[in-house]
């Protein structure tokens, strides 16, 4: 934690696309949070999609250009920190993508060294305890994949969670089972994808939540969609949103945006 | 068996639809992942077990030549006879072979998933060999004209009354629901079999090479009338199989059950060191070990090799969600679920399999129960890149692609792109907060909502605001 004495760390936000793109206030919280907890925050404006999608279709040429990118834009920040566990393990995949001579190879490992998930960063590398957030209701949280099985993260968002007033969290079953989006295979195989969810949205009915918490807008955005179009009166958030008390705007995919209001 | 890995997508949609087959799927994901996490929750070191299981085979793959020869030389000390087979077909004619020498009429067989991969019943049926299949699974299986769906549980996408109407029609007797009276029923039919048999075919799930033994791991006990009845006893085994020593075999032994069903070790685990020797009261005069190559050897070396680290207990089936959602047939081919997804697209080619290997979210949970820790979704990813070399991935998979690289690595265009895309959602989804339809999107919004941004992006609105503060 930074005061008069110490230097604020200094932080890249890795803003991530689905964030960038359909819901800023993510992005948002995440930098409110990473201030509360003493960092100084910086936007790189060279910096796009971490490059998932080329990854996963076997794409190495164009997913290496973005790392190349990538690890520019991030260079000279202490650390890297990102609202996905997702797009942050990416970055982690990063040094596969380059050969023992590449010299690229060590910068991508030190990039890596230095990326982080949100929610991980303040706990594991920060050790961060002063949440000042109420919110009143019970919640349940799902364990994105990649977070959970490429990063470690499990016990970070609810320890965060729990310093929250007011909130209650009843666990869903099957919580670390996948919500069926995994990037483009929601729409290569929708019908896997939907049976998939729709487990998902059973459990998360079953578990007596009003909302549905979780680190990544991929799966988010996927439940969401599905809740809405079952007429369950779930509401569901990104984690950051809670943590930062930044809930009085809609929940994802509610009516009534007042656009702009995030700011 | 015939090859239906292209058409991976229709068949999974028809058996999205299978309310049978669903109802049976319920039955695997009740019952196999709870019971490993249990036998895994009793056992400290189970962990650490995985750790040296990996290693090892790594170490065995090193020096595969080294003990398949070792092993040879003492199934040939031991009495018995080992034969080389590259391909399918080299071992499906030696078995056959060696059956004609017998004058056999009447083949029992345990489970074994290399002889479903070689298409071993169909060519001895073909040539006047009459298998007989001895695993209650694969007896039921065998009876409807069905194949496998599962590497340890082969009928699972079966229910109750399935076995019922196939043992009625086939039995000519009373139909029962009870699974009792079904199983004396498969049990009085079997015995017949066991003693008119000639031949009895196992698989093996090792090959000690120290002993020149084999060993089969099972419940039913089948396995032991197959090997030790009939005159000549062949075992068909695939070369990844082999392990230095038997208590190398242990260390494999206490993952293989805890990870397959949960047992802390399967009811029989049976070992069979060559043929009859004068003292013994029984056992086979002839004894024979079938090594099957089928592109494994291609695979030493590769970025696949981790892949024959695999010891065949279906945990990365029974705990994936795409295998629990389609069930094993979709798969198309012998081997399902996530190791299927890295084995098929090897033996049959990528271009017929290429399918398999995208079949999956990537989720992890198959690498996660892994008892040799095999990275399949890194071997998944392995086989798209072959893919995406090959430009195998479908017209519109790689142009949609193509264009989203074009803006991703122009990171000003990029932003123009996001905002104007934002701002069409925006318009399209008004103050609802979500579309319903999107044509482009047919395949999200078919099944659920589209919610849509809920502002201009976030780089437009953090510059306004820097704009701001710096005034």
């Amino acid at each position: 934690m930074s005061d008069a004495h110490t230097p604020p760390i200094k932080v890249g936000l890795f803003v991530t696309c689905l964030a960038d793109m359909f819901r800023p206030e993510v992005a948002f919280a995440t930098v409110k949070l990473l201030e509360q907890a003493g960092c100084s925050v910086d936007v790189p404006d060279t910096q796009t999609c971490c490059g998932q999608p080329a990854f996963n279709s076997g794409d190495n040429q164009t997913s290496r250009d973005i790392a190349r990118q990538t690890i520019k834009a991030f260079d000279g920040y202490r650390y890297v920190v990102g609202p996905s566990g997702s797009c942050i393990g990416m970055l982690h995949h990063y040094p596969e993508l380059f050969t023992e001579d590449d010299p690229w190879k060590a910068r991508a490992e030190d990039l890596k060294a230095r990326a982080f998930e949100i929610t991980s960063f303040l706990v594991d590398e920060l050790g961060f305890s002063g949440i000042q957030s109420r919110f009143n209701g019970r919640i349940t949280y799902h364990d994105s994949c990649s977070g959970l099985r490429e990063l470690g993260i499990k016990q970070q968002p609810r320890q965060l969670l729990a310093e929250i007033d007011g909130v209650e969290m009843h666990e869903m079953q099957e919580a670390e089972t996948c919500c069926g989006f995994g990037g483009t295979f929601c729409v290569k195989y929708p019908d896997i994808s939907n049976r998939m969810v729709s487990n998902k949205t059973e459990f998360a009915a079953d578990s007596g939540a009003e909302t549905l918490v979780g680190g990544d807008l991929g799966c988010l955005l996927n439940m969401a969609g599905k809740l809405k179009r079952e007429g369950r009166e779930i509401d569901v958030r990104h984690v950051v949103e809670l943590l930062a008390d930044m809930t009085d705007n809609a929940a994802i995919g509610e009516a009534d945006y007042d656009l702009g209001k995030a700011i | 068996m015939q090859i239906k890995s292209p058409e991976f997508k229709q068949s999974a949609r028809i058996a999205l639809q299978d309310e049978n087959l669903q109802k049976a799927l319920g039955n695997l994901k009740a019952g196999f992942p709870g019971k490993r996490a249990a036998a895994v929750a009793r056992m400290p070191e189970f962990e650490e077990l995985r750790d040296q299981a990996r290693d090892l085979k790594n170490h065995i793959l090193e020096h595969l030549d080294l003990y398949l020869e070792e092993f040879e030389a003492r199934v040939v000390e031991n009495g018995g006879q080992v034969h080389w087979c590259r391909t399918s077909e080299d071992a499906r004619k030696t078995i056959l072979q060696i059956c004609r020498e017998q004058d056999a009429k009447t083949v029992t067989k345990g489970k074994s998933m290399v002889t479903e991969e070689i298409n071993l019943n169909e060519y001895l049926e073909e040539n006047g060999v009459r298998p007989v299949e001895t695993d209650l699974g694969e007896y039921i299986l065998q009876l409807r004209g069905d194949h496998p769906s599962h590497i340890i549980a082969p009928a699972i996408h079966l229910n109750l009354e399935d076995v019922s109407e196939a043992f009625h029609e086939h039995h000519k007797r009373p139909k029962s629901d009870d699974p009792a009276e079904l199983m004396a029923e498969a049990r009085e039919m079997l015995r017949k079999q066991f003693v008119a048999a000639d031949v009895g075919i196992t698989g093996a799930n090792f090959l000690v090479a120290e002993t020149g033994s084999t060993i089969i791991v099972t419940n039913e006990g089948n396995g032991d009338l197959t090997q030790t009845l009939p005159k000549t006893h062949i075992v068909v085994s695939s070369i990844e199989k082999v392990v230095p020593t038997l208590e190398d075999m242990s260390l494999f032994l206490r993952l293989l059950a805890r990870s397959a069903t949960g047992q802390e070790y399967s009811v029989y685990n049976t070992l069979s060191s060559g043929n009859r020797r004068p003292d013994d009261q029984d056992g086979p005069e002839n004894f024979h070990v079938v090594l099957v190559d089928n592109g494994r050897s291609d695979m030493v070396g590769t970025q696949f090799q981790e892949m024959l680290r695999c010891i065949r207990c279906s945990a990365c089936m029974n705990h994936c969600p795409v295998y629990g959602s389609v069930g094993g047939h979709s798969y198309g081919w012998v081997y399902p679920g996530p190791m299927g997804s890295v084995l098929t697209p090897q033996m049959i080619g990528i271009e017929k399999a290429g399918l398999l290997p995208n079949a999956s979210t990537f989720c992890g949970k198959c690498e996660e129960v892994c008892p040799v820790r095999i990275p399949l979704p890194k071997l998944m990813r392995h086989w798209r890149e072959k893919e995406f070399e090959k430009h195998l991935s479908p017209k519109a998979v790689r142009w949609g692609l193509g264009g989203w690289a074009f803006f991703a690595k122009r990171p000003g265009l990029y932003r123009l792109m996001s905002a104007s895309a934002s701002r069409f959602m925006r318009l399209l989804g008004g103050k609802k907060g979500k579309v319903s339809s999107l044509p482009m999107a047919a395949g999200w919004t078919d099944h659920r909502d589209m919610p849509v941004p809920t502002g201009k992006t976030f780089m437009q609105q953090w510059k306004a605001r820097q704009k701001q503060e710096s005034k």
